[in-house]
């Protein structure tokens, strides 16, 4: 979801960490990569060589640090591959936010074949008429996908999209400082008043809104606007024991020991956990959002069916395993999994229990504009609210100020205009 | 005739990047969702006025704290010798070379609460105090940032006051005291007018400070107009309306400043 808005700027810094984090040891990583040069199979050779000679060159545009790339030793250069096997030229752009995504899209500003919202983002473009159905004959990697991530209720015929990476959303805690057994940790943590200053809260209304609801026992999606004001109110009365309202400043806050509590992503989460070795992720018992992100093919795309070839390549077992072992999230391929090393494979904050998933994790759809729009604004106002003093005296002050200011040049001109005369 | 040639280039710069801009926030700002001419935007902008108070009052006092440190230095800057200056001004300009958002970057690591600086308070035995995440930090992030932009105008005003002119004021009976107030003041006017249009107009559009330093809780318009754009709810429409009170209020802010400069340079 959201990912490194600063990664850019820091990505020199970040890289090295990533692939400490990622990649077991360099040894394995060896290997690994001579296997990769060697047995890249394709389950289809033939079918992608379907526009080779012709020139033909895509746009994808996708989170940042969302693909391997190749830039370290022993990743697989995904994009490279894809143009060595079709011919096809892919064009690589980043964004930092579905929001941000969204507005280049509907602007209409830029054209794109291929892009990777999440849940919530594709089914508000469904609904706006901004991604199109794939053609899945074009897609046969698509057997491939898990059944638990068929038919979500983002776009529950699967018409639209190829499940990418999912997670689910925790929390992340400093355990040497927080005298809290694991099973026991839930979302009140975060309103835990032992805690005062010590909590880091997400700093989009969508995800800082779930919280509140799954702990009032509400819906992620509810739009009934009682409850969205109970859950505003809710958050209301976290506010004055948050230290900070943060979306990626959490990598450095929560590395360096600055809070001792905040919510995240998994994925995330086990980036920020490989730099301090106190720190824990637990995934509530009491439900979680599951969030995915899965590729789709704009309206306006240029070149459609170079796109789908480009998702089914993204779904070959090998490719989706580079992918998955570069960007440390958790995978919905089954062929992807089967690869994994076992510790991973049983990771409970990668992969948590399949009964979990089904019976307690909700995806996000979008809400109706009337719902986002009263959640915004609960959010700016539960934001904006404050006890401070300077606010009641400021008005009377400035206007002081103001008619100070005014008098003065008045009598500045008056005096000017006296010496003119004489 | 030939020389205005060569303003054509600027000129189309400017319609394009600045004139047509402008006219489609104005746009934006009154029209709903269905094309059609509204007052409501502009008109909902009013229940976020403590959010524009908020944003006045922090940019003043960073305004304000600018001034007062950047005058003197600008002052000691002027009066050194030639070839110091160079490399004094240099100094001044040394943290610009670095990007804006990694040196607001640095502050939060400086300022948190096991930051460097809580650190050595706490080895001095000051116990550590709450330092991000408020508006002073704001405040300190906005004066670190702009400072440069107060200081250069006021130095290239004050270099061209002649060191005789103050020596005058000496011979004829001033005191140091109103040397400061009759001479330099009056004579560096177009330099502190400049200087603070060229902090308060940044400080009071900025989102990112106060977004990093100030913890997501002290909202400011700026960060009011990105949450339109790339918030939960994608509305143009109000986001346009909010920079056009925005761009208002610092024009009439400016118009208030430009009283103070001499009536031949007007600044805007």
């Amino acid at each position: 979801m959201n990912k490194k808005l600063i990664s850019l700027l820091m990505a020199p810094f970040m890289l090295s960490a990533m692939f400490t984090g990622c990649a077991s040891e360099d040894e394995a990583v060896e290997e690994e990569e001579e296997v990769y040069a060697q047995t890249l199979t394709v389950s289809d050779p033939d079918y992608y060589t379907r526009f080779k000679g012709q020139d033909i060159s895509i746009n994808v545009y996708n989170w940042g640090e969302y693909i391997s790339t190749g830039a370290d030793e022993g990743t697989l250069d995904v994009n490279g591959e894809f143009t060595k096997l079709t011919g096809i030229k892919v064009n690589y752009t980043n964004y930092a936010t579905n929001e941000e995504l969204y507005a280049k899209i509907k602007s209409g500003g830029a054209s794109y074949d291929i892009i990777i919202p999440s849940d919530y983002m594709i089914s508000k473009m469904i609904k706006e008429n901004l991604v199109q159905k794939l053609d899945y004959s074009n897609i046969p990697n698509f057997s491939y996908i898990m059944d638990n991530f068929r038919g979500l209720a983002y776009d529950p015929q699967d018409e639209y999209s190829v499940p990418y990476t999912w997670g689910t959303v925790g929390i992340i805690y400093d355990q040497t400082m927080i005298d809290i057994p694991e099973e026991e940790i839930d979302w009140d943590l975060l309103w835990n008043e032992d805690y005062r200053d010590q909590i880091l809260m997400f700093d989009n209304p969508r995800d800082a809104f779930a919280i509140a609801e799954i702990l009032l026992g509400y819906s992620i999606n509810t739009e009934n606007p009682d409850e969205l004001a109970a859950a505003a109110n809710k958050l209301t009365q976290q506010k004055k024991i948050v230290q900070g309202y943060v979306m990626d400043e959490i990598f450095d806050k929560m590395g360096a020991g600055d809070a001792l509590i905040a919510p995240y992503y998994a994925g995330d989460a086990l980036t920020i956990m490989e730099e301090n070795e106190d720190l824990n992720f637990v995934v509530p018992k009491s439900g979680t959002n599951l969030f995915v992100d899965a590729m789709c093919i704009p309206t306006n795309a240029k070149q459609k069916e170079a796109a789908e070839m480009y998702i089914n390549f993204m779904c070959e077992p090998d490719i989706a395993f580079a992918n998955i072992d570069y960007i440390c999230y958790s995978t919905p391929h089954s062929a992807a999994f089967d690869m994994l090393d076992e510790e991973v494979q049983n990771d409970p904050v990668s992969y948590p229990d399949e009964q979990f998933i089904a019976d307690k994790t909700t995806v996000f759809i979008n809400l109706s504009d009337d719902a986002n729009r009263q959640m915004q604004n609960l959010w700016t106002e539960m934001k904006s609210a404050e006890d401070d003093v300077t606010n009641t005296l400021f008005v009377p002050i400035f206007l002081l100020v103001c008619v100070g200011i005014i008098i003065f040049v008045l009598v500045r001109r008056h005096i000017k205009n006296k010496k003119d005369i004489f | 005739m030939k020389l205005k040639m060569f303003s054509v280039p600027y000129l189309v710069w400017m319609v394009i990047f600045i004139l047509v801009p402008l006219l489609m926030v104005a746009y934006f700002a009154f029209t709903g969702e269905d094309g059609g001419f509204t007052l409501s935007n502009v008109s909902s902008v009013g229940q976020y006025a403590n959010i524009f108070v908020r944003s006045i009052w922090l940019s003043v006092i960073a305004t304000v704290i600018c001034l007062v440190i950047a005058y003197p230095v600008a002052f000691i800057l002027s009066r050194m010798e030639k070839h110091k200056q160079g490399t004094m001004l240099m100094i001044v300009m040394l943290p610009m070379w670095m990007n804006f958002l990694l040196r607001t970057y640095a502050w939060m690591t400086l300022l948190g609460n096991n930051g460097i600086i809580n650190n050595i308070l706490e080895l001095i035995g000051i116990g550590p105090f709450k330092l991000i995440n408020t508006s002073g930090a704001v405040v300190l992030g906005m004066v670190y940032n702009y400072l440069p932009f107060m200081i250069l105008p006021l130095y290239s005003v004050m270099e061209k006051i002649d060191k005789s002119v103050l020596e005058a004021a000496s011979d004829l009976g001033c005191n140091s005291r109103s040397v400061l107030f009759r001479v330099i003041v009056p004579l560096s006017l177009p330099g502190i007018t400049s200087g603070i249009t060229m902090v308060f107009v940044p400080a009071i559009s900025t989102f990112i400070i106060s977004r990093m330093l100030g913890g997501g809780s002290n909202l400011l318009i700026g960060d009011l107009i990105e949450m339109q754009f790339l918030g939960n709810s994608y509305n143009p429409h109000l986001g346009a309306a909010i920079s056009l009170v925005l761009m208002v209020i610092i024009l009439v802010i400016m118009t208030i400043m430009n009283q103070f400069s001499p009536d031949d340079q007007v600044l805007i």
